[in-house]
């Protein structure tokens, strides 16, 4: 029996470069709330709940544990986490909503990123054996695969630039950067501050249901039609840099080609990234990509992606969009993959 | 809203990595200016080498040497080096595909400026003066418009393989409590304990962490507890930990101050390490200048009944 599965609600904090003010769980506590009212949903009425986030970004061990002060773990919920970003989250969900297990699920995810340096935190993701005791920040390594591009004929500086200023263009009050925002020196050259995320600290949440019981939570449920993630190859160099591969396979088994999307939320946290993943997931003009910003205007590590999810969702709440595309990524260089398609009911 | 408290927290490890046979060759073979890499079952031969074929997953051994010069794949010029980074002076990433490798290798490379530096760029390994079996051994590269170098001709096998690798790492952070704990933590320096009262189901909790665990809802109003409490239970440690000036044994306790709903833990003192006993009523012990009690010792109380702190364990 196949059942299907609806992003019904999603809420995600303000989007600030620092919240040192506040715990993980006092940013967190808010959104959980918001996304819940939405809903009419209580802590206690939620089947399974499954949160992603990343200890190395505060510092802070086991501070998934803590958060889940948030959610009224006592008495004990049925709950799980996963160690990056909650869009792998909501697919563990999406699959226990499809084992029957559960018909709702509370799916959150947050990052931390200000108690640190993001750059050098994320370079200990890398292999430890050849690449980690180089220390190569996560900029470098977009500037690497941003330079492959521009000698493949992909694009150029004045082109990246674009999508940095069309990204921060955007009328959503959560993001961290909008209107204009200079494209500033480089930062590891091609990459230039423009073309990179900013550091922030956010939440973000989302409630899933099955069948008649996403019908009843929300007057048009997003369902999700397809979700799949593929890996690649933990070698930089073994990988074609100016492709993406597992976003394109991710993609064809989520089902995203048999029919145009007309919204896209790429993960793209460098602008050169957006060009890899235009070109592997074949969208064209007519295709309304990153609408909310994107990763250039708001990327809280560990909620992104899961944010991505969110907006697509929230575009087809308010029938501004009938099939959307999200996409959420992990690793450098696009090396983690997660590709859902989103449908609302016909009008 | 007093302002909350911050700290730096550097956090480190030296994380000690084993070898397999492919990685330690690889490793070995830096040590010794000679660089290895790694045949698939396809015939392509990838540097650095992996233990298993990125493509097919099957197991590969047959170590091949390659050499120490190549071609720049695709490169980024670093002006603002990072700390840790193979360079302290301005240098391009970049990966490299060396002669005889069909993938690249991702490492640093020497040049005077980005005006310098092009895909295509022919290079050359920069050997490291001191070399250990690490990546590091390569020092960087740096161009190179001489003829492919030859490999050695080198089987792979060696004397003395290196067999593992320890891996440092240091993250720098600045540590906040956020607004609960930094009001518990101000207070404690006070000698006083606040905890805060959930407002749904009427529980305090010491120490706060700014929600009820629950109800899953924000705590915010304040509670004076303690100072006195009740030990709900213990533990005897007998190790010592580094670092640590107490004699061991010693016992570490949950402790329900009076009026809290969530037992905190701390040391037990003024009293022999086998005597402790659930019941027991204890007071904080501040040293002079402390921000927090140094421990607790007996109040001198009959012991406190069972029921009333049954549900607090
Ligand atoms: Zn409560």
């Amino acid at each position: 029996m196949t059942r299907d599965i609806a992003v019904v609600a999603f809420a995600q904090s303000d989007i600030l470069r620092t919240t040192e003010e506040q715990s993980e769980v006092e940013m967190l506590m808010p959104v959980l709330h918001d996304v819940l009212d939405r809903t009419g949903l209580k802590t206690a009425d939620i089947g399974f709940t499954c949160s992603g986030s990343c200890d190395y970004l505060a510092g802070r061990a086991f501070s998934f544990t803590l958060a889940l002060d948030g959610v009224g773990a006592w008495p004990p919920i049925s709950e799980s986490h996963v160690e990056t970003d909650g869009a792998w989250a909501l697919y563990e969900a999406w699959t226990k909503l499809l084992s029957g297990d559960a018909d709702t699920a509370l799916v959150y995810s947050y990052g931390k990123s200000s108690p640190g340096s993001v750059r050098d935190v994320l370079t200990r993701q890398l292999d430890p054996y050849y690449v980690a005791p180089l220390w190569p920040d996560s900029v470098a390594l977009a500037a690497l695969q941003a330079q492959a591009l521009i000698d493949a004929g992909d694009t150029d500086e004045p082109a990246l630039a674009g999508i940095g200023t069309r990204s921060r263009a955007t009328d959503n009050t959560r993001a961290q950067l909008r209107g204009s925002v200079p494209q500033g020196d480089y930062v590891v050259r091609p990459l230039r501050t423009g073309d990179c995320p900013p550091i922030g600290d956010g939440a973000a949440a989302v409630v899933l249901a099955a069948g008649e019981r996403a019908r009843e939570l929300c007057s048009r449920p997003a369902w999700i039609r397809g979700i799949d993630h593929r890996i690649e190859a933990h070698g930089l160099g073994v990988r074609d840099l100016t492709d993406s591969p597992s976003t394109r396979l991710a993609a064809e088994k989520a089902g995203a080609f048999e029919r145009p999307v007309d919204t896209a939320e790429l993960h793209a946290p460098f602008s050169s990234q957006e060009v890899v993943l235009r070109k592997a997931l074949r969208l064209d003009e007519n295709v309304r990509v990153n609408p909310s910003g994107g990763a250039l205007a708001a990327n809280p590590m560990m909620a992104a992606g899961l944010i991505r999810i969110g907006e697509a969702a929230a575009r087809i709440h308010r029938g501004e969009s009938d099939r959307a595309l999200a996409h959420a990524t992990s690793g450098p260089c696009l090396q983690q993959n997660l590709v859902a398609v989103l449908e609302g009911d016909p009008r | 809203m007093p302002e909350v408290l911050k700290a730096p927290l550097v956090v480190e490890f030296p994380f000690t990595r084993s070898l397999g046979p492919v990685q330690s060759a690889f490793l070995t073979g830096l040590r010794d200016r000679v660089v290895l890499g790694v045949r698939t079952g396809d015939g392509r031969t990838l540097v650095p080498p992996v233990e298993y074929d990125p493509v097919t997953a099957e197991e590969i051994r047959d170590l091949v040497e390659v050499a120490p010069t190549g071609t720049v794949t695709t490169w980024a010029w670093n002006h603002e080096p990072r700390r840790g980074q193979p360079l302290s002076s301005p240098f391009a990433w970049v990966l490299v595909r060396l002669d005889g490798a069909d993938t690249a290798l991702l490492h640093a490379l020497d040049a005077p400026g980005p005006d310098a530096v092009h895909t295509g760029l022919r290079v050359r390994v920069r050997w490291a003066e001191d070399r250990v079996g690490a990546i590091t051994d390569i020092a960087c590269f740096e161009p190179y418009d001489g003829d492919p170098a030859q490999p050695t001709g080198h089987s792979g096998e060696f004397e003395d393989p290196v067999t593992g690798i320890v891996a440092a790492a240091r993250l720098d952070y600045t540590y906040s409590p956020g607004r609960a704990q930094t009001a518990y933590i101000n207070a404690l320096a006070d000698h006083r304990a606040v905890g805060e009262r959930c407002p749904s189901c009427r529980k305090v909790y010491v120490p706060p962490r700014g929600a009820c665990p629950t109800c899953g809802v924000a705590t915010a109003e304040q509670v004076e507890v303690g100072p006195a409490g009740t030990v709900t239970t213990f533990c005897i440690v007998n190790i010592k930990a580094k670092n640590l000036d107490i004699e061991v044994p010693y016992v570490y306790a949950h402790i329900a101050l009076d009026g809290a709903d969530l037992a905190l833990h701390g040391r037990i003192g003024g009293i022999p390490y086998d005597q402790v006993r659930m019941g027991l009523r204890v007071e904080p012990v501040w040293t002079d200048g402390g921000r927090y009690p140094d421990h607790y010792r007996p109040t001198g109380e009959p012991d406190a009944d069972y029921e009333t702190y049954k549900e607090l364990l």
